[in-house]
């Protein structure tokens, strides 16, 4: 019952990208590395860009944390790579949270959303504020 | 005299929320209330709901006398000396704030050095951080050992330095620790330091008696207590309250108010500005009775055992660390981690379990970075938790090395 629950919460594919994440590791000389992290539950999220003609060409990430916030992260790598930096911009909270397509409490958005920070901040410079 | 024992099945009667459901182990962060804390503050709202101090009408007075009747209540409770020496504010940080705003600004000056320690919670280091930097003064730190408790040998050494204030929590939130206390304050006195003691974490769980203890300063909240939230205390030695000036200024903290200048009012009533949460301070007087009709050493006893069962229970599980020394020596907290899966995420499994569990770094950063853990999960106990609650976190944290298998 409640274990079925939390299935659902932690489907099998974030588990996946958690435990066997996607695009993981650096970069050597990116055009764009940045990292940010979440102070309240430690959580931290880098990636390395490399960029040809405007295209995000390859994408690496690193960091540690939660499932949420590490999944995340792996799920946005697949969707970057290959996109322009101008599709790239695009992409917002709702995309990140559709993708993940689980239920997360506002206590857990912040984990969730850290990568499109990373992202936002990292790849087209916009203010470091709290995506909410 | 017989020793009290908690009859936890007749206390739960008195806390409407565990008909919920929820197993409730975050008690450290904040307490549950029973009926008669809620019950007190309602009689107030809707029986003598008027201002204090100030109006002659006989419900203010009764008002009045309610909220001038927790003084002596938490007086006789921690053994204070006299009732001006008890200062309502909204809690601990806030007791802590007014120590570091008004006696911190007269007494700390360039060069002089602040003593804390590794365990503090960030609300008894970040007051000292900002006065250190504007007064120019430093702080030291007292390190821990692999036990989770403080390096007394440090401390010593730090003592020989002559700091001028010593600070340090009774009880760590994050671990549980419980410090040598009287100890500590002894020898930080015989070395010339005011000493504040933080007893957010100490007060509501074990019997407290703040000469015997002979610090100058000690603070708690009453909502960790069975008190509602907004309703604390700052104790501190008459002298030293004498001669310091307010915190905050307004109405009520005033004995005469000319354009050429104001005199203060007397103790406790000098650190009261402004119109007080008169309704939570009535509600922290019948929490104080609730717990005082209990017993603290009874309530000790209770948590002492339910810490215990925790800990053994928790031993047995794979895979999973804890935190800070055994449980004779600690608080009802227990602070752990699990190979593997982020404290959150144990977090929001348990809840879907109706288990409430603390994930994070409980406001002690430098510890977390101490013990090279960004968060850890902590369980803690009051006289309200039972077995069973234990039995259903070590349930929720099988499953979720289930999942996360």
């Amino acid at each position: 019952m409640s274990a079925a629950a939390d299935d659902q919460f932690y489907r099998e594919y974030i588990l996946d990208h958690y435990k066997n994440p996607r695009n993981y590791g650096r970069l050597e000389h990116p055009d764009i590395s940045h990292e940010e992290d979440n102070p309240l539950c430690g959580d931290v999220v880098g990636m390395d860009f490399r960029l040809q003609d405007g295209v995000i060409s390859d994408i690496r990430f690193h960091g540690r944390g939660c499932a949420i916030s590490q999944a995340s992260a792996s799920l946005l790598t697949e969707r970057l790579k290959g996109l322009s930096l101008e599709e790239a911009k695009k992409i917002n909270k709702d995309d990140v949270l559709g993708e993940l397509g689980i239920d997360i409490s506002p206590a857990r958005i912040k984990c969730a959303l850290l990568s499109l920070k990373v992202l936002k901040v990292g790849a087209y410079g916009l203010a470091g504020d709290d995506e909410e | 005299m017989a020793t009290r024992t908690i009859d936890v099945a007749a206390i739960r009667k008195d806390f409407p929320i565990f008909e919920t459901g929820i197993a409730y182990l975050d008690s450290a962060n904040t307490s549950q209330r029973p009926k008669q804390v809620t019950g007190a503050m309602l009689e107030y709202f809707e029986k003598f709901n008027s201002n204090i101090h100030r109006a002659a009408y006989r419900i203010a007075e009764e008002a009045t006398v309610r909220y001038e009747a927790t003084r002596e209540k938490v007086r006789a409770f921690i053994n204070a000396a006299s009732t001006k020496e008890i200062v309502y504010t909204r809690g601990t940080t806030e007791a802590i704030n007014l120590v570091a705003y008004s006696w911190g600004r007269k007494n700390i000056g360039q060069g002089d050095l602040i003593v804390l320690t590794i365990l503090d919670h960030h609300s008894n280091i970040v007051p000292w951080q900002i006065l250190a930097a504007e007064r120019g003064a430093h702080i030291e730190y007292v390190d821990i050992d692999e036990k989770g408790e403080l390096r007394q040998d440090q401390f010593a050494e730090l003592l020989k330095r002559g700091p001028k204030l010593v600070a340090f929590n009774l009880v760590s939130n994050a671990m549980g620790t419980i410090n040598p206390a009287r100890d500590m304050v002894a020898a930080a006195k015989k070395a010339g330091a005011t000493v504040l003691v933080d007893g957010a974490q100490s007060t509501p769980h074990q019997p407290v008696d703040v000469r015997a203890l002979g610090c100058d300063f000690y603070a708690f909240s009453g909502h960790k207590m069975l008190g509602p939230t907004g309703a604390g205390i700052l104790y501190g030695r008459r002298e030293l309250l004498e001669a310091m000036d307010p915190f905050m200024a307004g109405g009520d903290m005033i004995k005469t108010v000319r354009i050429e200048g104001t005199t203060y009012h007397d103790l406790p009533w000098k650190f009261e500005a402004g119109t007080q949460a008169i309704a939570e301070v009535i509600g922290l007087g019948a929490a104080v009775d609730y717990l005082t009709d209990l017993g603290m050493d009874a309530v000790r006893a209770h948590e002492l055992e339910i810490t215990e069962y925790a800990y053994e229970a928790m031993s047995d599980v794979e895979g999973l660390t804890l935190y800070g020394p055994p449980p004779s020596r600690r608080a009802g907290v227990v602070s752990f981690s699990l190979e593997g899966i982020h404290p959150h995420d144990l977090a929001t499994i348990a809840d879907r379990d109706q288990v409430c569990l603390r994930a994070g770094h409980h406001c002690a950063m430098p510890l977390m970075t101490r013990l090279g853990v960004a968060a850890t999960a902590r369980a803690s106990f009051y006289v309200y938790t039972q077995k069973e609650e234990v039995d259903r976190l070590v349930s929720s944290i099988k499953e979720a090395q289930r999942i996360f298998a």
